[in-house]
């Protein structure tokens, strides 16, 4: 009798009903396995320094995250993967040979100052790893500015120091950056491959890419805000990246060094820091990629994209707000009704 | 507040500006200076004792004319008040420590402005005898002048490795806190402290009603 009570029985909840199978830190490891073979590269190229720096980077983030919550008496939530991708994230974006405490530094200045002080995850108004990388390019001008050339070789661990791609272009122009790389073609194999000087993540373009199609695929980025990142960035520097005349810029170049593609892929369309409407999201991207080429060709330093991401996350709140959708079977308030 | 007649108890007005209601850390107000003269160490004290000395004399002048100031043009009143103790600052602190004024001249200037001053005026001076509002003056000086040594004395120790200008720590510092960000950064983490003890040792059960 029981039984057949129970099934008559009406259950009320609130909605949502319809639940996806995604939690919170499927969406988090899932990122941070897209990242791995950026990472891989990275290693590869700069050996095991690199690996050091990233590994300090993520258990500081993890560690930081873990006694801050204790201290203030929050759930822990270590396991959902944030902090382990907070930290992977900033580590990627370090340059190979900073000494120990610089990740240290970093990595608690994004997780306590600009994750948990704000209301821990899906408060922050800035990107973590982003703000952790400002506080140490702004704290450590030289240290953070030391890039050590590509080795590829586990041996070799002095390796020479040299300038980014982007560093010979704005201090010295094309022609150098020939000079350096040989020819056009070779230039893109390398920028492609990630053989040139950089941060560890952000070097290997194919690498991003295969982590980012994974992303795609998987739905757990759109392509709204990559696409219009990356193509406003291109047009820009196509129309005004060149010497003397307009529509002389390499587009290529700058698509493929700096952290352009690591920005745009798996900083940028970060949930909690980029807009939730699409048409939002895409003048978020347009956002990003205007302020990096702005930064890049007419700013002070090489590199933009991380002061563009962290310069739109500002406004992110302001262009949901712009973009708001309408409610479903709504109706617009014209004339005709107002009469 | 202190009533006109009765006994006025002079410890707690001016405990009330250093810890109940002080400046910066509890009533966030001219967060301007704090985070503009507080790089170093120095500054931030003679920022702090400018602030003091122009807060007392104020509050005695205005609770001194507090009977012959019409209701209607009284802010007008507070403001020139002010702005003569600003004067008279600025000028001794131009001829007295030269190298310090230059670099904060602006600043002392700018004292002129500042919201804590006139609140105290209007809310304190204007209504009570001399000695409470000078009672009411020192407490709230020396609360801002405490809060811009403490900011000071970290944005200096940690952006820069030393105290008053000598090198205390020989590793390398964090340039950000002495630059603007790291002025906020400063306020915001010792203001979150500062109430943090205050809600902690000193309202056991009384931060329920807030």
């Amino acid at each position: 009798m029981a039984e057949a009570k129970k099934e008559h029985q009406l259950i009320v909840s609130v909605s949502p009903h319809i639940k996806s199978e995604e939690t919170t830190s499927r969406i988090m490891w899932s990122v941070t396995a897209s990242l791995l073979p950026a990472t891989i590269m990275g290693a590869y190229f700069f050996g095991p320094r690199a690996i050091f720096t990233v590994a300090i980077s993520i258990i500081t983030a993890v560690l930081s995250e873990y006694i801050f919550q204790k201290v203030i008496n929050k759930k822990t939530t270590v396991s959902d993967g944030s902090a382990v991708l907070t930290g992977l994230l900033l580590g990627m974006n370090l340059p190979p040979s900073v000494p120990f405490y610089i990740p240290i530094i970093g990595s608690f200045v994004a997780i306590v100052i600009t994750k948990q002080l704000f209301g821990g995850l899906g408060f922050n108004v800035f990107n973590p790893a982003l703000i952790g990388r400002a506080f140490l390019l702004i704290s450590f001008p030289k240290l953070m500015t030391i890039w050590r050339e590509p080795t590829a070789a586990f041996v070799q661990l002095d390796a020479k120091t040299t300038a980014t791609p982007l560093g010979i272009l704005k201090e010295e122009g094309v022609a150098k950056l020939m000079e350096v790389f040989g020819d056009k073609i070779n230039l893109y194999t390398q920028l492609f491959v990630g053989h040139r000087a950089g941060s560890i993540g952000e070097t290997s373009a194919i690498a991003l890419l295969i982590g980012a199609v994974f992303l795609l695929y998987r739905g757990y980025i759109s392509w709204h805000i990559p696409v219009s990142f990356l193509s406003t960035a291109a047009i820009i520097a196509w129309i005004f990246g060149g010497k003397g005349a307009l529509f002389a810029g390499d587009p290529v170049v700058h698509l493929l060094s700096g952290g352009m593609l690591l920005g745009a892929f798996f900083m940028a369309t970060d949930y909690v820091t980029c807009p939730s409407v699409k048409k939002g999201q895409i003048l978020f991207g347009i956002g990003c990629g205007f302020l990096t080429m702005l930064i890049r060709l007419k700013g002070g330093y090489p590199e933009g994209v991380m002061f563009a991401i962290l310069i739109m996350n500002c406004f992110s709140p302001l262009i949901d707000r712009g973009f708001k959708t309408k409610v479903f079977g709504a109706i617009k308030q014209t004339k005709e009704i107002k009469k | 507040m202190a009533a006109q007649t009765g006994k006025v108890n002079y410890i707690e007005l001016i405990t009330n500006g250093i810890v109940k209601e002080n400046t910066i850390f509890k009533l966030a107000l001219s967060l301007c200076p704090s985070i503009a003269v507080t790089n170093n160490l120095k500054n931030g004290v003679l920022m702090g004792v400018a602030v003091l000395f122009v807060q007392v004399m104020v509050n005695i002048t205005i609770s001194l004319m507090r009977k012959i100031i019409h209701p209607r043009i009284r802010l007008p009143i507070f403001m020139l008040v002010i702005s003569g103790w600003v004067t008279i600052t600025d000028m001794s602190m131009a001829a007295a420590v030269p190298d310090v004024y230059k670099q904060m001249g602006l600043y002392i200037q700018l004292i002129v402005a500042f919201a804590s001053i006139l609140a105290r005026a209007e809310m304190f001076a204007s209504k009570n005898r001399i000695a409470p509002s000078m009672a009411d003056g020192i407490g709230m000086g020396i609360g801002f002048l405490f809060a811009l040594t403490v900011i000071s004395f970290f944005r200096e120790l940690i952006g820069k490795g030393s105290v008053w200008g000598m090198p205390i720590v020989h590793t390398k510092p964090l340039l950000i806190m002495i630059l603007p960000a790291g002025g906020f950064f400063a306020v915001g983490i010792l203001m979150a402290f500062f109430n943090w003890i205050d809600v902690k040792f000193f309202k056991k059960g009384a931060s329920a009603h807030h």
